[in-house]
């Protein structure tokens, strides 16, 4: 049969970020999928060699807007280490909070992205308006709604006051039961399960194999996650991954379903345990040396490696973001697949492209 | 600091990320770092039950890596993008962007070099 090449993106339906796949079919069916960058690279890590250690928390939590507090917690924590600076007990759980609150409003953001790439309109707009509620949290107690820079290296720069906390506590009670109500939609609606359930099927050790991270990775039946690290307060509040074993489009679509539940459920724990005390220690001196730092973010880890010569700027910054790790399982999981099923498939390892140029 | 440093070779680069396999190590990635005009460093970090363990390689700019692209098929993108920035070339490579990934292909610079390379031809 004779071949066809199509070329899906830069520009395309399912993703405001452009990624281009070059997508060879036999028929209706891809035989070899190459994907190809290079469309918003900012060199970022370049900037790790001119600017100051300090003033690089805003350039990483740059890298990616979903997730920039995240980036900002894994770059302090790296350099902390490296100083040797321990951050108060305060500063930790509050790191645990706001990390946990970037999950949520990236996994609904994911989640209506994914209702909208089988055109499930409705879905995502329920989506979207439960995400507004994180947003306004993220405002009220930092001042902005995506890119909250709070992180500084040894703490935090803002606290939550006792009455946004009770605040955020009857909100998440809310946020809590409007995704609930999603849930039967999600979990059993015909047009979703129709679109998702055996579409892009990854086993466990072909997971793995590929160095997946995240919830694509647990989608396969790998209970890996960077938390488990006990980073932050993580080692301080009771956290269990939430693991699928059936390795497809359905399978990641509910460990992100479950992880948002279960987000809530640990900014609660942490608050609960929140202690009273100052939020930042003093830095005096400057890095040296080469470390490594990884958290997990709502795409999976991230994977930060420092090296410092006792300088103001760093010697070199390197950024594994998780879609980079991500992208070689579209490459195992497209070829065998209909055309039709290529946006889903795609969104289903939750892409960000500005994340994986850097 | 880094703990679990191995230093490799260019001779045993497959061989040793062969053996991470086989010991169930996960690829995580590479980190290539610039130490003068002349020379980089590549480290290769792999994770098993979230322990880190990394092989280094100290190789000239000019001379051509065995890519791990076969051992590791995921090590095809990062290795790619080494080329990209650095100018460092891997041989074997699963999927060559011939320095294509992020750069125009008129581009004969390497972007991440603090030391000016300019990059005509890959080696034979």
């Amino acid at each position: 049969m004779s071949k066809t090449i199509i070329p899906f993106g830069p520009q395309h339906p399912v993703l405001p970020e452009p990624v281009h796949l070059k997508l060879t079919l036999e028929d209706e069916v891809i035989t070899e999928a190459i994907p190809a960058f290079g469309f918003v690279h900012r060199g970022l890590e370049k900037l790790a060699e001119i600017r100051d250690f300090h003033q690089m928390i805003y350039v990483v939590e740059r890298i990616c807007g979903i997730c920039s507090m995240i980036h900002a917690m894994c770059y302090c924590q790296g350099i902390e280490e490296m100083m040797g600076i321990d951050v108060p007990p305060r500063a930790r759980f509050l790191r645990v909070i706001w990390s946990e609150l970037h999950r949520i409003h990236s996994h609904l953001l994911w989640l209506g992205l994914f209702a909208d790439s089988f055109g499930f309109e409705s879905l995502f707009m329920q989506c979207w308006k439960i995400r507004e509620k994180i947003l306004d949290i993220d405002e009220a107690t930092t001042g902005n709604r995506i890119i909250i820079s709070v992180c500084v290296i040894g703490g935090m720069r803002k606290d939550i006051s006792p009455e946004h906390i009770n605040w955020i506590l009857s909100e998440l009670k809310d946020v809590e039961r409007e995704i609930k109500r999603l849930e039967t939609t999600i979990m059993t609606d015909y047009t979703v399960m129709k679109r998702t359930v055996g579409k892009g099927v990854l086993t466990g050790k072909q997971a793995y194999e590929l160095g997946l991270v995240g919830p694509t990775l647990r989608a396969s039946g790998i209970a890996q996650d960077m938390r488990m690290l006990g980073y932050a307060a993580f080692n301080e509040i009771n956290f269990e991954p939430v693991v699928e074993t059936d390795g497809d489009c359905y399978a990641r679509c509910k460990v992100r379903f479950r992880e948002t539940l279960q987000s809530i459920d640990l900014i609660r724990q942490a608050i609960a345990k929140l202690p009273d005390g100052e939020l930042a220690v003093k830095v005096k001196g400057r890095p040296e040396g080469e470390i490594i730092s990884r958290v997990e973010q709502p795409r999976g880890e991230v994977f930060y490696y420092i090296k410092a010569n006792g300088k103001k700027n760093l010697e070199r910054l390197r950024v594994r973001t998780p879609t980079f790790a991500n992208v070689p399982a579209l490459l195992a999981m497209l070829p065998g697949m209909w055309l039709s099923d290529v946006p889903v498939i795609v969104l289903s390892i939750d892409p960000c492209i500005s994340c994986t140029e850097r | 600091m880094i703990e679990h440093v191995v230093s490799i070779s260019l001779e045993n680069v497959v061989g040793e990320t062969a053996k991470m396999k086989v010991e169930g190590y996960r690829f995580v990635t590479l980190s290539c770092v610039e130490i003068d005009e002349t020379t980089v460093d590549i480290l290769y970090h792999f994770d098993k039950d979230f322990q880190l363990k990394h092989l280094r390689l100290t190789v000239p700019k000019d001379s051509p890596v065995p890519s791990i692209s076969p051992v590791y098929f995921a090590a095809f993108l990062v290795e790619n993008e080494i080329q990209d920035l650095f100018g460092i070339r891997f041989q074997g490579l699963a999927i060559d962007y011939d320095r294509t990934l992020y750069l125009e292909e008129e581009v004969k610079q390497t972007p991440f070099c603090k030391y000016v390379v300019i990059k005509t031809k890959p080696p034979l």
